[in-house]
């Protein structure tokens, strides 16, 4: 198994200097310019200023290498000498992933924008899962009985109909008609007190239900299909023929097979989490992770686009690994070794 | 004395009696939401107007252009002008004296020091600073003495007031600043995202493209502002959502930038929560009938101005701009797209009022029959397929936009009312940040002109129009050799129009200055290379609770915040 870890480690390093390097390409290759949304009131030559001023006169080749340089040697350094307070040769003049739009350092950013998307985003899925779970078991244990009609009507429904909709649906009840819950969320609030938290629940809600009930439809149709594939099974029949009580077949040995693949699914969703949800997030402005990737698509803010976009990929191939690794925990006939 | 002394530096800007009577911070937070969300507080380092806004509650100019494009003090006690000896006879500086007592927000004095490193650091080749044409043509900046600041022209420089005047450039602190000259300026974060400033506020957290809350500045010169003691500037979203929150739930004070349909405007607003608020500035959306050939099969020669040489088939003739002007109904177009934030103009110059023709308001009313009869007149007869034609050339265009549900409506309405003239028309439209991001290697940026008409808006900061109707000399025709850059993007090309530009750049008198500007306007609108359509103001939504916006589309939106109080 550590074998295998390690060479599958081993693999995504070239895996991920090819994805980065693809990434830069596109971009660079794309029709866009950050001085493009600026007001036509400014003069050519001055945007052809900013335009050097951010290096963008330099070749593509060199710019990728300055971007690696930052990226992969730069920020680690930084970050261990935040961890450990050293001082790394010269600290002082070396040179991070900044944003175009900020001219801030893009690690900061992220590292700003955190907290709220997995605050609303991370506990969504939470969520889902809790939703997905019970409805997944109960509509395989009663196939066909109205409450497995109610949860495909209900899986289909969270499948098909767009978080913009679900999202502009739950503003216009809960904010515009009945004022129960705001439909902007306070990235400043602070949780300190109960009071506090309860204000936090309430900006939550809204949003946070909007993504459960998209994950829970997901999530929720595969738990029946694996649930049902196992309930035919002979084992199943003869746990029933050997007396064994019906609650423990059905939620000890029938659901622990069905899981497995359950669990990898799960497990391949975590990077969604963190790529935000880039259409809730904008309509309750939580300002996440999502919306500050659209934000940087929109302004043309390349290192912003790359940086983001290479994390998400970083996470998806860590994520896969994951998955593969609790495979074989779960199911112990499988050995990679 | 110190009473006195407040009463003469603010009274420009009192406009609220009560105001002066509140106490600073009395009215509790104040809540903006802006759908675009604020990069940075560092006006030089942006140029967008969402951070040119957000920044203009920290940092100030001398002074600012009030509702109506006319310039008031704001850090000085008057404005300089040629009359009271402000401005030299020969034109060739200014003079602006600071008020006495105008202090940071961190207590220090602002000093004519501050003002000269303002300018060292926007003209820094190395900093890319985006609002350096404020600074054009100025030779030097001296201090005569802590509170005076002389301004050095090149050559005279008839309307001086560039430099620190409006919200595009703001004066920064040399003392926050001086270490982040050049291409060091985007590593001072922490100056740029919370600059000392002279304004009401204080940022006191700023988080890019996210949210600012900021607190009353304990040091700001009026002690009765500003009336409320924080505010919370949100950002993100769209428009629609961001007037839904002002206008119907209530949770946020101000809103800006509302382009969203008139009519769902008008439906937000009956919840009686809060109203929509307009100011027109000089934004006129237009068509640019190419004067030149954009024929694909020209090559490299598409779309470029060769001295005449390669001139449209059939646009270049103002019989024909004319009539695709008579055939359109713009009160149509404002009422479909634009509503109360659009007026009806046959102006490319629309504002300040000295400046605003009324040569060609015959535009307002839309003429069919008279655009056909005029074309019949002038040869071009309908042929098999309906579509007029003339030694073989037909009324053929290709109309391009920027993608924008607003803009495609206008094309739709466009072409229904062209090809009932007789003229066939194919649309496109293209990526805002596409069709506005000049790179010069793609084919589809308004500056190239790849196409027949083209449609979409511009105007131009401050109150004077010399720069700008400058735009349209021959020399500014963009083309491959200035590498697409130039502003006559419809290649309009008259020495008689050379000549006005020439002559206004050395005329001060106002009324004379006035003459020249609608001349201009009215040459270029004869030749019909220009077509304007509509007379766009911005839009805004404020709550009923707030008291004191003066909404003005020439300067920030939030110039006088310091006055906003909340009503009992």
């Amino acid at each position: 198994m550590l074998n295998y870890t390690l060479r599958r480690l081993m693999f995504a390093i070239p895996t991920l200097l090819l994805i980065s390097f693809i990434i830069f390409a596109i971009l660079d290759l794309a029709p866009n310019d950050p001085t493009a949304s600026l007001p036509l009131t400014i003069p050519p030559d001055v945007r052809q200023q900013i335009r050097e001023s951010l290096g963008l006169d330099q070749a593509m080749p060199i710019r990728y290498f300055k971007w690696c340089v930052q990226f992969f040697w730069n920020e680690p350094l930084n970050i261990l000498e935040q961890w450990t307070g050293w001082t790394i040769g010269d600290s002082e003049n070396r040179l991070r992933v900044i944003s175009w739009q900020t001219r801030s350092p893009v690690v900061d950013l992220i590292v700003e924008r955190m907290p709220q998307t997995l605050w609303v985003v991370g506990m969504s899925y939470v969520l889902g899962i809790l939703i997905a779970l019970p409805i997944g078991i109960l509509s395989a244990y009663k196939q066909y009985s109205w409450f497995d009609q109610f949860g495909t009507l209900f899986s289909m429904a969270g499948f098909s109909v767009p978080t913009f909709f679900t999202g502009l649906l739950f503003i216009v009840i809960f904010s515009v008609n009945l004022q129960l819950f705001p439909s902007v969320y306070d990235t400043t609030h602070e949780v300190t007190d109960w009071a506090s938290f309860w204000v936090q629940v309430r900006q939550m809600i809204m949003p946070t239900m909007v993504l459960a009930l998209f994950n829970a439809a997901q999530i929720s149709r595969f738990m029946r299909a694996s649930m049902l594939d196992n309930l035919q099974q002979d084992y199943v029949r003869t746990a029933r023929a050997k007396g064994v009580r019906e609650r423990s077949v059905v939620l000890i040995h029938v659901l622990r097979n069905s899981m497995i693949p359950v669990v990898t699914v799960i497990a391949l969703g975590v990077p969604q989490v963190f790529g935000g949800a880039i259409i809730t997030e904008q309509i309750f402005r939580v300002n996440g992770l999502g919306q500050l990737l659209i934000v940087g698509i929109q302004g043309a803010d390349i290192p912003l686009v790359q940086t983001l976009t290479f994390i998400f990929a970083v996470l998806i191939v860590a994520f896969n690994l994951v998955a593969d690794l609790l495979y074989g925990i779960l199911d112990p006939r499988i050995r990679y070794d | 004395m110190k009473l006195k002394f407040i009463l003469t530096t603010t009274c420009a800007l009192c406009v609220v009696a009560s105001a002066a009577i509140a106490e600073r911070g009395s009215d509790g937070q104040l809540n903006i939401i802006y759908w675009q969300a604020p990069s940075t507080m560092n006006t030089y380092l942006s140029g967008g107007t969402k951070e040119v806004e957000a920044a203009s509650m920290v940092i100030e100019p001398l002074a600012s252009y009030d509702p109506n494009g006319n310039l008031v003090p704001r850090l000085v006690d008057e404005l300089p002008t040629v009359e009271n000896g402000g401005v030299s006879e020969d034109l060739m500086s200014i003079t602006w004296v600071i008020s006495e007592g105008i202090t940071w927000s961190d207590g220090t004095p602002l000093t004519a020091e501050d003002a000269i490193f303002t300018w060292q650091y926007c003209t820094d080749p190395a900093g890319g600073c985006a609002q350096a044409s404020y600074f054009d043509g100025i030779t030097s900046i001296e201090a005569i003495d802590d509170r005076t600041i002389k301004i050095n022209f090149a050559e005279p420089k008839p309307y001086p007031y560039t430099a620190f005047a409006g919200a595009e450039s703001p004066i920064l602190q040399k003392a926050q600043f001086q270490d982040c000259m050049g291409a060091r300026a985007p590593e001072c974060t922490d100056a740029n995202f919370g600059p000392i400033g002279t304004g009401p506020f204080v940022v006191s957290e700023f988080r890019p493209n996210d949210v600012i809350t900021l607190e009353a500045n304990p040091n700001y010169r009026d002690p009765a502002k500003p009336a409320f003691g924080s505010v919370l500037f949100k950002g993100g979203g769209d428009a629609a959502s961001a007037a839904r929150a002002v206008l119907e739930t209530g949770e946020y004070d101000y809103a800006w930038n509302l382009q969203i349909e008139p009519e769902i405007l008008t439906q937000m607003e009956a919840a009686g929560k809060g109203k929509v608020v307009v100011s027109f500035q000089t934004s006129v959306e237009r068509l640019h009938l190419n004067q030149t050939n954009p024929d694909p099969a020209l090559g490299d020669m598409r779309s470029v101005y060769d001295e005449g040489n390669n001139p449209h088939p059939f646009l270049t003739d103002p019989v024909v701009g004319k009539a695709l002007s008579m055939a359109i109904d713009r009160e149509i177009v404002v009422e479909a797209g634009y509503g109360r934030t659009g007026q009806v103009t046959c102006n490319v110059l629309p504002a300040p009022e000295i400046y605003a023709s009324t040569a060609n308001d015959g535009c307002k009313v839309q003429d069919m029959e008279g655009a056909k009869a005029l074309l019949d007149e002038a040869g071009w007869v309908p042929g098999s397929d309906g579509v007029r034609e003339k030694d073989g050339v037909r009324l053929s265009v290709l109309f391009q936009t920027s993608t924008n549900s607003v803009r495609q409506g206008s094309q739709a309405l466009i072409k229904q009312w062209w090809n009932e003239l007789g003229v066939e028309v194919e649309l496109r439209n293209i990526d805002a940040s596409v069709f506005f991001g000049g790179d010069p290697g793609s084919p589809d940026t308004f500056q190239k002109f790849y196409a027949d008409v083209q449609m979409y808006t511009n105007n131009f900061a401050g109150a004077d129009p010399e720069a700008y109707m400058g735009n349209w000399r021959c020399a500014e025709i963009p083309g491959p050799d200035s590498q697409w850059q130039g502003a006559n993007i419809q290649r309009f090309c008259d020495p008689a129009y050379d000549a006005l530009v020439d002559e206004m750049s050395k005329t001060a008198d106002l009324n004379e200055r006035g003459r020249i500007a609608k001349a201009m306007n009215d040459m270029l609108m004869q030749s019909y290379s220009i077509i304007p359509l509509v007379y766009r103001g911005g839009t805004s939504a404020h709550a009923n609770t707030l008291e004191g916006v003066r909404m003005t589309d020439w300067d920030s939106e939030l110039w006088n915040i310091a006055d906003w109080t909340r009503a009992e």
